[in-house]
This record gives structure tokens, sequence and C-alpha cells, in this order.
């Protein structure tokens, strides 16, 4: 089995706004184009122009429907990538040392050469964010861009995971979650971000705002004087016309 | 183990080189770095400096690298072998296919120039491709608005010039309330994304308009669930809201509307309906300083919203209390809608109560002084931060055009166009109806047409008819069938070609759009009338040339393929004299170039243009010695001189100094090499005291002016009352000497009203409402760009097929369970397929994702591909014509006024159905002209 490191006071993650994603998908595929020209071995494809077509994503979109017990069935999208959990039970089940999360920023990787395609470390992520490569025979996760956020060949401003470079809505925040004064930190202080399945123990760094509530529009006695009528035919209309159009500016014939 | 880390580089070199060029896997445009490593195209991400993304991009943008590698990329100019429909080509060279085309073109020319039917889909070169057509001297040309979103363009044009997208856009940054109306997603995909998210960081709200809740709508802090087809109605009980409660701005609607402009009320005279108007012709107002008559752009002028002017028996009422009449009546008030609508009356006041509230009492100011046209000064921009945006889902009914001028007039009245916080134009827009070509149709063998094809009709005269009244354009575009159809009709070419309905047709040359497939309705009905013989055993439409990139159903149905380069490989300006990718602060063009040079024997469809036109000797495409004018598209967009000083490129040009300039100037040689070094586009921001009022500050009219939009200042206001409807709607009631054929009377009389009103879709009165009770919608998936995505290895994973939604109600009535697959049949056709169910579902609505489904052979898949065997079309259930109700006439299935494709007023019945084998109706196999793609991929291109 495979040992964590001490905790790392830099813990890079990414912070994922549920109230924002609309569920389009470009992180998803930002992250297989830049993880198949990068990291690693490409995420292949199989039967990719076939009948029962299936590649290795290491970042997906799942969308759910919420009913809730008043109002209107909502529908959340949720794009779920590896957490780069603080216990991460995905390292301690290796039995290669080929799963490994690095002692300096927290980002859990898979070390390939070493790596066998057991698959028990898939077994063991309550999140399933861990995917083989069938051509490979590797197993593939978010490496959180590693060859991204600290590449001196990009511009300063790139060095942040392809998944949050595209996001068109700006649901993705990347930065270091161990640091309480970090953007990320006071989003997620500010917004009551929260831990996927808290109960599995795995402390998770990777945290979700939730959606604001929805359909919470002010009742309508509290608007109604906005529609206080001033009229109730074109005639009446007409005679407000008259007297309104007097106050305006420039308004005294 | 050990804590033994391995040794990482984390700066690996990342491309060696970034070219950057246009995105193409929509129509939003946007800018992107494409890496490249070894010559070949390595990564793909958004281009950060670019105006329209911002460094951003989509699932599509990042999957490009999939579509230039995609295995159905058509390889060679193929010849059609054997019969139309069965795929069978065989490979020809460019010279075989370009001799061949002008053997079949040049005789059409020379006699029958509108023989030729010249439609380019999705082409975003249409002023290029237009200029080609009117070369040729066929009337029959026009791109794909047609069966897209041209009620919104239109409507936006004749009220306001401008509406959504390419002209304008809510301001993101300090609008408070947003208001979202069905959108086709690459209507502005990135852009809307990046806005959502900008209101949403800044606490500003969002309030969705749409029977479905999925995408933004999911997002949206509130959810408006309404029934198909009904939005005019709710608009316009918003409007009754805020008119009887006087939550409208009266100084904005005074100044910039013709609210106050006089009307005729005589319904004797000739006049009746019409504006007041000077000597001049210039519509007349009453001036609030002097209370006497004045044009309402004099200097000066207070225009009166109240005050009637009464001269030779004739009385004549502002604009603004005839709005009052037909708005503050009941059959507009909430209760009277809300039912048919499918939103509670409460509903419907507390919406309306809180745009007035946001409008009003949240009103910001912006210290940035301007000067109307009317010369007076104003020391605030004051904004109305209510904004609103919608495309297709309003506009794709039959009822769209009104209503998409309802929810024009809506933000008027809020006066929120044109302010801070709600909508903005993009320049080159605004620019009135007024200010735009009208169409022009005149034939003359061997000869150029006598103007552009495509423009904006103001009354009766401007109509493409012959003497005997019958329409001059295959597609029935400009007349009394639908007298504003400002795109054309592509969606009735093959149609009406077949019924030889205006006249036949010799050839039918298309670029770029699948219309024997999802382009179309009534796809079986289609692809008969394209193979179909007459009794001496010729094609019914003789000849087909079709240009794609790619092998789309449409191909099978060709005689002759131009094969297209993809995105990445090819020359192209998006322009200002077309579609242009302006911001409300900037105006923009972009290009692209060749990237990487094809590797098959694949030409760029405007440089085939460009030969085939010096081999036609079209006007425009030869030099005085009749050689070739323009070597290629580039050449063509460096060279061409539109107008004086005006090209298809407005950045660096030539100034009288010598010196390069944005704007007006001379050809440049170099202008593409400027453009590629600068990433792509050119862009040039709008003056800050003229970023606002566009339409009415003089700071403004005098920028765009020296930018070479127009050549003289043209500052108007909107027109609520749009007098070119009433001169139709004059000529149904018996008026002029240009007159309507009487089975279109009534029809005109109804709905060609100069104030937006509702009326029920076309179809509720042709099916019947009670035994087809369920709307059936598409929408497009923001992962897709309609039939491209699905031979994208990368996007058909993530929609790879497409379930029918079905609400709770139907759901549970039908006792559907999941695997389930049910019947869903309109008047037209039946088909079956899989169901899902889904809440967050108007409770009469059903709905698929668009242009899933495939036919098999198509686009390279296999044919046991879930596209082919799961995935499934509605527009097996929609036909171009709506069903007979009896009185001999079949009537199309489209908008009365613009001719706009509606779709979206399908109505359908739904029932259980046993498992089939494969979603129903099944078409036979097409043989694959480019085989089928590899197994595996693993595509990774520095190893």
């Amino acid at each position: 089995m495979t040992q964590l490191p001490p905790p790392s006071a830099k813990k890079l993650g990414l912070v994922i706004d549920l109230d924002t994603c609309v569920g389009c998908h470009a992180c998803v595929v930002s992250c297989k184009g830049w993880n198949t020209e990068n990291y690693g071995a490409p995420l292949s494809d199989q039967n990719a122009y076939g009948a029962d077509p299936s590649g290795t994503f290491l970042n997906r979109v799942h969308s759910y429907e919420v009913q809730p017990a008043q109002g209107e069935a909502q529908l959340i999208h949720f794009p779920k990538s590896c957490l780069h959990c603080e216990d991460a039970p995905c390292v301690t089940v290796c039995p290669t040392g080929a799963s490994y999360k690095r002692s300096e920023d927290g980002i859990v990787l898979v070390n390939e050469s070493d790596c066998i395609g057991c698959g028990l470390c898939a077994w063991a992520c309550p999140y399933g964010a861990r995917e083989l490569d069938a051509k490979e025979g590797v197993m593939k996760k978010c490496t959180l861009c590693v060859d991204r956020i600290y590449n001196e060949n990009l511009p300063e401003e790139d060095r942040q995971p392809a998944c949050v470079r595209t996001c068109p809505a700006g649901a993705r925040h990347f930065g270091d979650l161990g640091d309480a004064e970090s953007d990320v930190s006071k989003l997620v202080a500010e917004r009551g971000g929260f831990d996927l399945m808290p109960e599995q123990g795995t402390k998770p760094v990777n945290k979700y705002l939730p959606p604001r509530p929805k359909d919470v529009m002010p009742e309508f006695d509290v608007l109604a004087p906005y529609l206080e009528p001033i009229a109730s035919d074109g005639k009446g209309f007409v005679g407000w016309l008259d007297k309104a159009l007097s106050s305006l500016p420039g308004g005294a014939k | 183990m050990s804590l033994d880390q391995p040794q990482l580089d984390t700066s690996p070199k990342v491309s060696d080189e970034v070219r950057k060029t246009t995105c193409y896997m929509c129509a939003c445009r946007c800018g992107i770095n494409v890496h490249m490593k070894e010559g070949k195209v390595a990564y793909i991400e958004g281009n950060k400096d670019h105006p329209v993304n911002q460094g951003v991009l989509c699932a599509k943008g990042s999957a490009g690298i999939m579509q230039h590698n995609a295995p159905s990329r058509l390889r060679a100019p193929l010849k059609r072998v054997g019969e139309r429909g069965s795929g069978e080509f065989e490979e020809i060279s460019w010279e075989e296919a370009l001799t061949l085309a002008t053997e079949w073109l040049a005789p059409v020319r020379e006699k029958h120039p509108e023989k030729l039917a010249f439609f380019t889909g999705r082409d975003q070169s249409q002023s290029f491709t237009s200029f080609w057509a009117q070369g040729f001297g066929t009337p029959n040309y026009a791109a794909h608005g047609g069966f897209c979103s041209v009620n919104m363009a239109a409507a936006g044009i004749y009220t306001m010039g401008g509406a959504f997208w390419e002209f304008g856009q809510p301001d993101w940054d300090h609008t408070k309330l947003f208001m979202l109306f069905g959108v086709a997603e690459d209507h502005d995909s990135n852009p809307i994304k990046m806005g959502i998210g900008k209101i949403k960081a800044r606490g500003a709200r969002m309030i969705g308009v749409n029977p479905i809740r999925t995408g933004y709508n999911a997002v949206a802090d509130d959810w408006v669930g309404i029934t198909p087809g009904t939005d005019g109605l709710f608009i316009l009980a918003m409007v009754h809201c805020l008119m009887k409660a006087g939550k409208i701005d009266l100084d904005y609607l005074a100044r910039f509307t013709n609210a106050s402009v006089l009307v005729n009320e005589d319904p004797d005279s000739e006049q009746f309906g019409l504006f007041l108007r000077d000597e001049d012709g210039q519509p007349q107002v009453i001036d609030r300083r002097t209370g006497n008559l004045a044009p309402w752009n004099g200097q000066g002028v207070e225009p009166d919203l109240a005050a009637t002017y009464r001269a030779k028996g004739v009385t004549h009422r502002p604009v603004f209390h005839q709005m009052a009449d037909r708005y503050l009546s009941d059959d507009y008030a909430p209760e009277a809608v809300a039912e048919r609508c499918g939103i509670s009356a409460q509903r419907i006041r507390a919406l309306a109560a809180d745009l007035a509230r946001v409008a009003f009492d949240e009103a910001i100011e912006l210290d940035r002084p301007w000067t109307d046209f009317r010369g007076k000064k104003h020391d605030k921009m004051i904004g109305r931060p209510v904004s609103f945006h919608a495309m297709r889902g309003i506009s794709a009914h039959s009822n769209g055009f009104q209503t998409c001028r309802a929810l024009h007039v809506l933000q008027i009245l809020l006066g929120s166009v044109e302010v801070p916080g709600g909508m903005r134009f993009k320049p080159p827009y605004p620019k009135p109806a007024t200010a735009h070509p009208k169409p022009h149709g005149k034939v003359t063998p061997g000869a150029a047409l006598d103007g552009p094809h495509l423009g904006y009709t103001h009354g009766p005269e401007d109509l493409l008819l012959d003497a005997e009244g019958n329409p001059t354009r295959i597609d029935k575009a400009y007349s009394w069938e639908n007298p504003m159809s400002a795109h054309g009709l592509m969606h009735m070419v093959i149609s009406n070609a077949h019924a030889g309905v205006p006249y036949k047709i010799d050839t039918l040359f298309m670029y770029m759009a699948n219309m024997s497939w999802n382009s179309s309705m009534n796809v079986g009905g289609v692809h008969k009338m394209l193979i179909d013989k007459d009794e001496n055993g010729d094609y019914v439409i003789p000849r087909i040339i079709y240009s794609d990139a790619y092998s789309s159903e449409m191909v099978a149905y060709a005689d002759l393929i131009l094969p297209d380069t993809t995105y990445l490989e090819r020359h192209d300006c998006i322009s200002l004299l077309d579609r242009p990718i302006c911001e409300a602060d900037g105006v923009a063009d972009a290009i692209r170039w060749p990237v990487v040079e094809p590797d098959r024997d694949v030409r760029g469809f405007q440089s085939v243009l460009c030969d085939l036109g010096a081999r036609l000797g079209l006007p425009g495409f030869v030099n005085e010695d009749g050689s070739q004018k323009y070597e290629d598209y580039a050449d063509y967009i460096t060279n061409h001189v539109r107008r004086p000083g005006v090209g298809p490129l407005a950045g660096w040009r030539v100034g009288e100094d010598g010196k390069l300039q944005g704007g007006r100037g001379q050809p440049n040689g170099s202008q593409l090499q400027n453009y590629i070094d600068n990433g792509g586009f050119w862009i040039e921001h709008v003056p800050e005291n003229a970023a606002y009022y566009k339409p009415f500050s003089m700071e403004y009219q005098d920028w765009a002016v020296k930018m070479g939009f127009y050549d003289v200042a043209q500052p108007y206001i909107f027109q609520l009352y749009v007098e070119p409807l009433r001169k139709f709607q004059a000529a149904a009631e018996g008026i002029g000497t240009r007159q309507p054929p009487e089975h279109l009377r009534e029809r005109l009389k109804l709905t060609m009203d100069p104030l937006p009103f509702w009326y029920p879709p076309l179809e509720d009165g042709h099916a019947d409402p009670v035994e087809y009770p369920i709307h059936a919608l598409t929408q497009r998936p923001m992962a897709m760009y309609h039939s491209w995505g699905t031979q994208n290895a990368w996007l058909r994973q993530i929609h790879g097929h497409n379930p029918l939604y079905v609400p709770t109600n139907i759901w549970e009535a039908n006792g559907f369970q999941e695997g389930d697959w049910a019947r869903v049949s309109s008047v037209h056709g039946a088909i079956t397929v899989p169901v899902a169910h889904q809440a967050s579902l108007n409770p009469n609505t059903v709905w698929t994702w668009n242009a899933i489904g495939k036919r098999k052979g198509a686009w390279a898949l296999d044919e046991k591909a879930p596209e082919a065997t799961k995935g499934f079309l509605l527009n097996h259930l929609i036909h171009e014509l709506l069903p007979p109700k009896g009185d001999g006439l079949r009537w199309a299935n489209s908008d009365p006024i613009t001719g706009q494709a509606a779709w979206f007023d399908l109505r359908v019945k739904i029932e259980k159905s046993a498992v089939p084998n494969e979603a129903q109706p099944v078409m036979p196999a097409i043989k694959s002209p480019v085989g089928q793609g590899p197994k595996e991929l693993d595509w990774k291109v520095g190893k």
C-alpha cells in the first residue's frame, strides 16, 4: 500500500459554482484536448465512429433533476473530476506507489510508468473520478493540469487548469484552498461552499458552491404598488398622460 | 511504499507555434489559438484578446481538432455515376468538375439566369456569395435565415434597427435584471454564457422564459415555463400591466420613438393608418414648445405624446393613443391570457412589476454628456437596467414576427434600448429598415441582377412580382404570401422547384446546407422530390451541384460535389458587409486563414466561386481583358472594393496619407498579414460619449460615418408603429393599384398589423388541437452545432442519441417507464422513438435535441451508430405546407409576414409503443463516399 504525505500547507484545487454552471461541457472537452496532447498517455477513444463509442475523460458533467417539496422542478448541472482529497483512498490502496499525492501542493497524480492498471484505485474512489484508459491500460485522472499551472512556457495568466481557462460562464475557479486568504477560500466562505460526500471521510480539497434559491421572486403583494393603475382605458390613459407629461422636464406648456 | 515522488517536468514545451484564427464550430465565431506541433494541429483554446470570447471556448470549439481530422471529410470532387440518392460517385479532377459546372451554368445564364437557384445554408460569407449570385443574374439567392431566425432579425430591424446577437446584446456590465426567451444556443453562444456568469457574479437576477428548463434556464433565478407559441400574448399582457400603471418611460418614448408621430384616423381616407407627413415626406409630431406641427427630427423640437391634430375634417392622433387603446384592453389583461400561456395571472403581474421596479426604481446614471439629433444636449446617460435576449424559440412560429415585435416594443416602452443596463446595438448596427437596400429581382439574360437580392420592403411597390402578379423568386420571397421575407425561404426551394411553381429551374446549387435531412421539413417527401423523374425519365430538378466539407446526408442527392476545406484550412472574412463579430463597445471584423494546408484534393468554396465566376464571365469576377479577376478568396478579401474606401475588411486599409487605418481606405496588399499579426481580428472601440443612444446620438452618428458604416449621418427614431405593415394591410383592404390575390386578403388584413398583436399559431387552425394536444420542440445542445457535431469523436460521446423528453403528467398518463418507446404522430406523419422523463418541463410540451439523428451511411459513421438507430428527427412530423383545411388551398407552414419556417408550431399526440428494433421511420442506408472512421483514436501529435 502507498502512504500519503503529511498534509501540505498548500492545497491546490477547484471551486465549482453549481449556481452558474449551464452544463455546456466546455470544461469536459477542453480537458480532453489538453490531456490527450499532454501529460502521459493520450486519452483514447474506442469505437470512435461506431455503435458504442466510449473514451477516457478526466472530467464529466452530469445533470440531475431536483424536485423541491414546493415549486418547480430544477435541473442541476454537476461537473465531476478528481477532488484531490486530503485522505485520498485511491493513493493508499495503490499496490505499486504509482498513485500518489504531491507533498508540495496536494495534487493527486498517477505515475503512469509504475501503474499496472489493476483498477484498485478506481474502486476505492467514492466519486468515480478515475478512468482506466482502454488502449494504454493505465489509470487516468485529473492532474489539475500540473503541466500548465507551473508552466513557464505559458503566459502567467494561462497558468491555470484548461477547464478553468475555458469555462465560458466563469463557474470554475482554481487556487489554494489551504490559504484562508486566497480568492477561492473567500468564495467558499462567502457562498457556503461544501464538500462532496463528506461522510466518506476523504476530505476533498475541491469544493462546490450551492445553487442559490430559485423561483423565489417577491410575492405579488410586495410588488403590487409598482402596478397601481393610473387608468382603466385609453381615454383615462390619455388624461393621465397629459398630467404626466406636464411634470416631465420642459413639460410646462 | 516510500514517499518518493517522481520528478515531474512541470514546464513542458506547449507547442512549436500558436496560430490565431476564427472558430467555425458554430455561428458564434470566437477567436481561437491553434497550437501547432510539427506542422500539425495539437490543441485549440480560446483567444484571450478576442472581442467575442475573451479567451473562453465552448465544447464545440475545443473539439475543433476532431472536426478538422474527421474521417467524414470529403477528399476530391465527385461526379454522380449511379442514380441520384444512391451515393454512387466517381472522383474527378477539379478541372473536370469546374468545366462541367461551367458547361451546365453558362447556357442557363445566357437564356434564363433565374433557372439557377443558389442557396448557401450556414454560409458565413454571404456578402460574397450574394455578390456572385448577383453577377450571375439570378434572383434566386438566399442563405438559411428563412428557416432560422428571420422573424427576430426582421422584427428587430423594422422596429428599432437591430435585434439580438449580431445586431445587439444586453449591457452585461450594468444590467440588473436579465430576461431570456428561447434561444438557439449558437446565437451568441459564449457571450451569453459569459454574460450570465457576469451578472451572477454581481448578484443581478435572471428570468428564463422557456417551456423547457435546461441549460441557461436551469441557472435562471426564476423559470417561466410558458406554453409554446404564446410568448406574444405573455409579453403584451406585461405591456398591458405596465401601461396601465404608467410604468413606461414617457420622456424616452416622446423623444426617441414614433409614439408621438401623428396617424391619420379617418377610415374613409386613402391615408388611413398612415403618418401625417410634411412636404418633404417627414412624419409630423406636435411640438410641445409651440403646440404646432413639426417634423419628427426638427432642431429643438419637443415631440408631444398626447396632443392630437385635426385638419380638413381628419383627426390625427399620435401612435401612443392607438397603443393605449389596444393594450389597455382587457383582451391583454393577465387574467385573459393566463390559461393560454400556462402562467398564472398573479405571476404575470409579478413579473411586470419586477420589470417596473428595476427599470425605474433602480435606474442608473452615467456622467457622460451627449447630444441628440435635435441638437439637445443631455448631461447624463440614464439607464433602465432591464435587458432581454431572445432568438429562435419565439421566432420559429407562424406568429413569430409579431411576437418578436412585441418583445422589442416592451423593451422600448421601458426605455431600455441603447441605454446603460439595457439592450445595446453592436456597430455597424443600429441600422433602420430604411437604410437597408430594398430587394431586387429584375432578370436580364446574360447580365447581372439589378441590385442586391435581399432587403427590406416598405410597401406593395417593393414586392418582387411579375406583370401577372406571380412571384419573381423560386422561394416566393417578397410575394404576397410573405411580403417581408428579408432572408428568403430556403426551406421552400426544393418543394417549389419540384412543383415547378412559380416556375421550373435547371440547376439547384447549394452550399453547406443539409437540405435532405435536418434542415428540411418533410424529409421523406424531400428525398422523393430530389430523385423524382418526369415522363421523359429526366430528373424533375435537372441538376444539383453541392459544396460541403463533409459527407453529409445531402451529398448523395447531388450530381456534382465540390469538396470544401475544413475551417482551419481556409481563408474567410467575417465582414462588416455581412454578419460581423462586433461588440457594443467596438466595431470588429475577423479572418480565417489556412493554419494548415489541406492534405486532400479540396478547395475553399469561395475560391472555387472566384474561378467559376471567371469561367462564366460574371461581372466583378473578370478583368477587362476577360481574365480571372481574383486568384482566390484571399485575393478577393484583400482587393475587392464594394463602395469607395470600403471593402470586405475594415482593418488596416490605406488612408489618404498612405498610412494604415481602420474604417475607410484603399486596399492594402498586406492586409491579411496585418490581421494574422493581430491575432486574426481587428477592433476599434466606440468613443465613450457615443457608446449609448446610438441611433439618436450625434457623437455616434459622426463616428459611424467616419468608420464607413454609411456615408451621411442617419439618426432615426424607433418604430413602435411600423408604417410599411400598414401599407400592406391597406392594400388588402382594397387601397392602391397593387392588390393581393383574393385568397390572401383576409390573412393580410389580420396579420399585417402595424402594432404588435397576438394570434394563435397557424397550425392550430389546421391540425385539431384536441386530437393533437401536445407541443413538440427541438433544442440545440450546447455541445453540438446542427448536424456537424455527430462526426466529432469527442462530441458524439456527449450527445450520441436523443430521447424524447416527456413531462410528468404525460409520462404518468401513458404509464411510461424508463426504457420505453412511444409513437409520436402529427397530422403529417409518425415516428417511434425512445422516451425519457423530465419534470422541469411545460406540461403540454415534449422535446428532443436537434439534429442528433443521422441517416445510415452518412458522416463516416457505422450504420449501427446510436445516432442512426436510436437517434431521430422531429422533421418527419413537420411539413413545409400546412395540412389541408378544406378550402382547396395548401398554406405554407411559415410566418405569413416573413416566411420564417414555423418549426415550433408542431402539434403531436403521443402513445406508448412496443420497443422496435430501431427508431422509426428507418431510411435505407446511403453509400458513403469516404468509407468509415477508424475504430480507435489516440490523437497525440507531439509523441
